[in-house]
């Protein structure tokens, strides 16, 4: 298995403080791609970041690989992150200084796992081979997305997070975005653990799971 | 509703303390800079004003000869029905000594309290008066305290005063105002005496003139570097707020009232501002005055006291130049405000770039700027040329950075490798415009410290080996009377390799107060002296009387060249045969043949004397001196004279190297407000690289390294500005201000210091900002990429 979560619990500071997740487990194989929908506030995006190692849970296990992740201190943490874990944001966040170009290879260069082959493909599929010289303000959004996607794939990662990809596009854009993730994710051979709150994006995955006041539904 | 409006523009500070400390912090350090410098010019022109109304100088004129005035000159023209009354003027080591006659002295002189007993010492006893502060550096003589005397001066009778400084005759005659009708013409009197003003008398004042404005130039500078703090800290707290701006106006608050309440809301913080600068203006005036007193006695023999009055005026002045200041900061982005559409949304982010795109504009005015400066250079004339030349090129220089700044990242980005490196590079350059104002400030601060250093280095240097060459001798005596003098100069006759008696007299050269200096023939001159132009064999023709040697002041102040004659006396007159350096002398000085002067200038004072002796016998010949009566504080060594010399030397620029350090402390402390507020505003870029697998620590660290790489870039560029400021200073200003122009030399082992330290200030101030990122919760990074931002 790919990932395991275990009784994942996470609790935010406050008078009383919030419980976001409550004993959430799931698993997800390789080349499985998993929704994880939900209504806002639910604790969607928390779950990712904890699967991701960008925040530490409460209480439970996050294994990745078959290797437990959520007790790794931070520098191993930013580790994994750059060798196993590509992340696709909804607002991109693309890093204005670079190129397109740049941008595309960055993590696959932080995590040294470049393959010139496997980049000229995702540059050739994403349509991207034209604006590889621009800067990311120079582009629209789903072009933008489009890099996002590309940079989350071109380390060749275990696992690729997505936090509704598709929330900041409009319908046709969203659809063809969707389209181009699952086809190069189940490419690249990656487990994808998408959050959305979209049913029909939802459906278009192998699985979906909803998260309702911090427990699974 | 004007006070609910306020108040929520208020509660931006609340969530912002940093960016209101930055903000307050940068105004008051500009005013106290600014106000420091004004307080201690204004004390120092107190103590002239002081200083010349001790003999009522202030309206009064003068009558002044081509040398000492007889006392038969005197007498004649009081005889004549002349109100005049006689002064002899000289050192005795800091202080000034006047000599006075007390029966004729002008009424409206602030003379001194000589009642009873006192008037007989003072006439008959050799009583000297000085304040308690000055009447310690006169031990050997008979001084008592008088409360009404200048500090730095002291007051004797005439004949107490020929005593102690070995003179004879009058220095010049103090006009009583108005004098009595029907008087005989003055030439009938005395032919050789003419009327001059107080001014024309060469007074401190005007002597000064040019010390307080180089330090009201650096208060300026100074001044301009805190405003740039300001100018970012609130243009990016009024783009913070536009949300407020916009939610205000769109409940009901015109435009015009939310115009007026942020200029309120400047005004109550330069108000604050104001009330600590000036405080802390009063703490650097304090902490500056001893050293600039140090500096005015050293090099123009003016005495200022070391401590500070409170003066409403420029306190008044301070409160005036913060307002003055933050209006100027405030005006752009208040201008903005009364223009802003009720919808604008709020865009800090692209506030921080929007001076990209105005770089290539402003460096255009920076490039002007520099043309002007240039032309300034070789066409201007006068100090004030010399400081607008220097103004236009360091802010010319200033508003060019930014794009020289970007141009630099682009080519170092060319030889980077690796992706975090290009990545460093290309995100530093994206910060160019935030941090512009910074780095302005800082390029400011670094040219201003290397100019100036390599200034008073060159001229420490310079200094060093010229005193070498004119102090050659390795003794300097003085006799007390005519007679010892006659003991003194037989027993160094005896015992010394060579005997070079100094006679010298005072007198005016075109115009000006000077001294002619007449020099023994001997080889101790020949091989020393330091002149910098001079005829084809210029000694033997000034040894045999045909030729004069001058004085670099006197030179540039004449534009004489070798070979035109200059008047030394009415009926001397001898060709330049040369030019020598003579630093730290504000007057004009001439070198001719010792017997050529006693023959045309009878009352010379016959007491000082040089002699040249194997430097193991000086002690021998000290002691032997002193056997026949001379003081030991007449007899001085080589080595105490350069020592005393440099020591005059190095706290001249006590002030300006204090002033350097501060306004290098205000540039990193810009540049620590840039970071902090900034920091808020970069983590939209850095989150997406954590988030990829950098971890926090290795992310704060680059923000040192982004930190070090502008205070290094800004350096590079400082570097060449500062030489072309130390180039102006040394052959454009000195040479305005002093009359002497110094070789510019180079110290590179200062520059790699001073380098050293803009990256120490630079990672201080970017210390905090990458501790805080270091720290900084994940929940804040991934709120980046939260929906609800």
């Amino acid at each position: 298995m790919l990932l395991n979560v275990r009784d994942v619990s996470k609790s935010f500071p406050g008078e009383p403080p919030v419980e976001v997740l409550r004993g959430v487990s799931l698993e997800l194989g390789s080349g499985e791609s998993l929704a994880l929908t939900g209504e806002s506030g639910s604790g969607k995006s928390t779950l990712l970041h904890i699967v991701g190692g960008l925040e530490g849970a409460d209480a439970g296990a996050v294994e990745l690989d078959g290797a437990e992740i959520s007790t790794l201190k931070d520098a191993e943490l930013a580790e994994v992150r750059r060798q196993h874990i590509g992340v696709v944001f909804q607002q991109f966040n693309l890093i204005p200084s670079l190129t397109v170009q740049d941008n595309l290879t960055f993590h696959a260069r932080l995590s040294r796992r470049v393959d010139a082959a496997w980049t000229a493909q995702l540059t050739q599929t994403l349509g991207l081979g034209e604006m590889l010289r621009r800067y990311p303000e120079q582009l629209s959004g789903g072009q933008q997305q489009r890099v996002a996607i590309a940079r989350a794939l071109a380390g060749k990662p275990k696992l690729v997070l997505a936090d509704e990809p598709t929330g900041n596009l409009d319908e046709d854009t969203g659809d063809r975005v969707m389209e181009l993730m699952l086809e190069l994710t189940s490419k690249a051979g990656a487990g994808l653990l998408m959050v959305t709150h979209s049913p029909a994006r939802a459906a278009a995955l192998d699985r979906q799971i909803t998260l309702s006041h911090g427990r699974l539904s | 509703m004007h006070r609910t409006a306020f108040l929520a523009l208020l509660s931006h500070w609340r969530r912002q303390p940093l960016q209101l400390v930055a903000l307050l912090f940068g105004l008051a350090a500009a005013t106290a800079l600014w106000t420091g410098v004004q307080a201690i010019n204004q004390e120092a022109r107190a103590s002239y004003d002081e200083a010349a109304s001790a003999l009522g100088q202030g309206t009064e004129q003068r009558l002044v000869g081509e040398g000492p005035i007889p006392r038969e000159t005197f007498i004649a023209l009081r005889r004549a029905g002349w109100l005049v009354s006689p002064v002899v003027e000289g050192r005795v080591g800091r202080v000034t000594l006047l000599g006075i006659d007390p029966f004729t002295l002008p009424p409206t002189a602030a003379s001194p309290n000589l009642q009873g007993d006192r008037l007989g010492a003072f006439l008959g006893e050799g009583l000297v008066l000085a304040n308690a502060d000055t009447a310690p550096a006169l031990s050997g003589l008979n001084v008592e305290t008088a409360a009404n005397i200048p500090d730095g001066q002291a007051t004797a009778d005439v004949t107490t005063a020929w005593d102690i400084l070995g003179k004879i005759g009058f220095d010049y005659l103090v006009l009583t105002s108005p004098q009595p009708m029907g008087l005989p013409p003055l030439a009938q009197i005395a032919p050789g005496l003419s009327q001059v003003t107080e001014e024309a008398a060469g007074d401190i004042a005007n002597l000064t003139r040019s010390f307080h404005l180089n330090l009201t130039a650096f208060g300026l500078l100074s001044f301009a570097v805190g405003l740039f703090i300001v100018h970012a800290a609130i243009g990016l707290a009024f783009e913070q707020r536009r949300s407020i701006f916009r939610t205000l106006r769109a409940l009901g608050l015109p435009s015009r009232s939310l115009t007026l309440l942020l200029a309120a809301e400047t005004a109550v913080f330069a108000l604050l501002a104001g009330a600590l600068g000036v405080a802390l203006g009063y703490g650097v005036a304090s902490a500056l005055l001893p050293g600039v007193a140090g500096t005015l006695r050293g090099l123009y023999g003016a005495s200022v006291p070391g401590s500070l009055t409170l003066d409403p005026s420029w306190v008044l002045s301070g409160f005036a130049i913060t307002f003055a200041g933050a209006a100027v900061a405030a005006t752009s982005s208040l201008w903005r405000v009364a223009r802003l559409p009720i919808l604008a949304p709020a865009r800090p982010r692209a506030w921080a770039m929007a001076s990209a795109r105005g770089r290539y504009a402003q460096a255009s005015v920076g490039a002007l700027l520099l043309i002007v400066s240039g032309v300034i250079a070789f066409q201007g004339e006068g100090l004030i040329a010399g400081f607008a030349m220097l103004g236009a090129l360091l802010f010319g220089a200033a508003l060019m950075l930014p794009l020289m700044l970007d141009l630099s990242l682009a080519v170092v980005a060319r030889f980077v490798q690796g992706v975090l490196g290009q990545w460093v590079v290309a995100d530093t350059r994206q910060q160019v415009p935030g941090m512009s104002l910074a780095l302005m400030a800082l390029l400011l601060a670094l040219a201003a410290n290397i100019g100036v250093g390599t200034m008073v280095s060159s001229f420490r240097a310079t200094f060093t080996g010229w005193i070498d060459q004119r102090l050659a001798s390795e003794l300097y005596l003085t006799a007390q009377t005519p007679a010892q003098a006659a003991a003194l100069e037989a027993l160094l006759d005896a015992e010394a390799d060579a005997t070079l008696p100094l006679r010298t007299t005072s007198t005016r050269l075109a115009g000006g107060p000077a001294d002619i200096l007449g020099v023994v023939a001997h080889q101790t001159y020949q091989e020393g002296w330091p002149l910098i132009v001079s005829v084809d064999d210029p000694w033997t023709q000034m040894n045999a009387g045909e030729g004069v040697f001058i004085n670099e002041q006197l030179w540039r102040r004449t534009g004489l060249e070798l070979g035109d004659p200059l008047e030394l006396l009415p009926g001397w007159s001898l060709p330049v045969s040369g030019v020598y350096t003579d630093y730290g002398n504000p007057e004009g000085q001439a070198m001719v043949a010792q017997p050529e002067l006693l023959a045309r200038v009878a009352d010379i004072s016959p007491l000082r004397y040089a002699a040249r002796i194997a430097p193991e016998r000086t002690g021998e010949l000290r002691a032997a001196a002193e056997a026949i009566g001379v003081p030991s504080g007449n007899i001085l060594d080589q080595a105490s004279v350069k020592r005393i010399s440099l020591d005059v030397f190095e706290r001249t620029f006590l002030v300006t190297g204090a002033l350097n350090i501060l306004t290098l402390g205000v540039a990193a402390f810009a540049i620590l407000a840039s970071l902090t507020t900034l920091a808020s505003m970069r983590l939209p870029q850095l989150a997406p690289v954590w988030a990829m697998g950098l971890t926090r620590s290795r992310l704060a660290r680059l923000e040192l390294l982004r930190a070090a790489l502008f205070a290094a870039l800004t350096f590079v560029f400082a570097l060449p500005l500062g030489l072309a400021v130390a180039w102006m200073l040394l052959s454009v200003v000195n040479v305005q201000a002093f009359g002497w122009k110094l070789p510019m030399l180079a110290f590179p082992v200062e520059w790699f210091r001073l380098l050293l330290l803009a990256l120490l200030a630079a990672l201080l101030a970017a210390a905090l900002p990458a501790w805080r990122l270091g720290r900084v919760a994940p929940s804040r990074l991934l709120k980046v990429f939260a929906d609800e931002r």
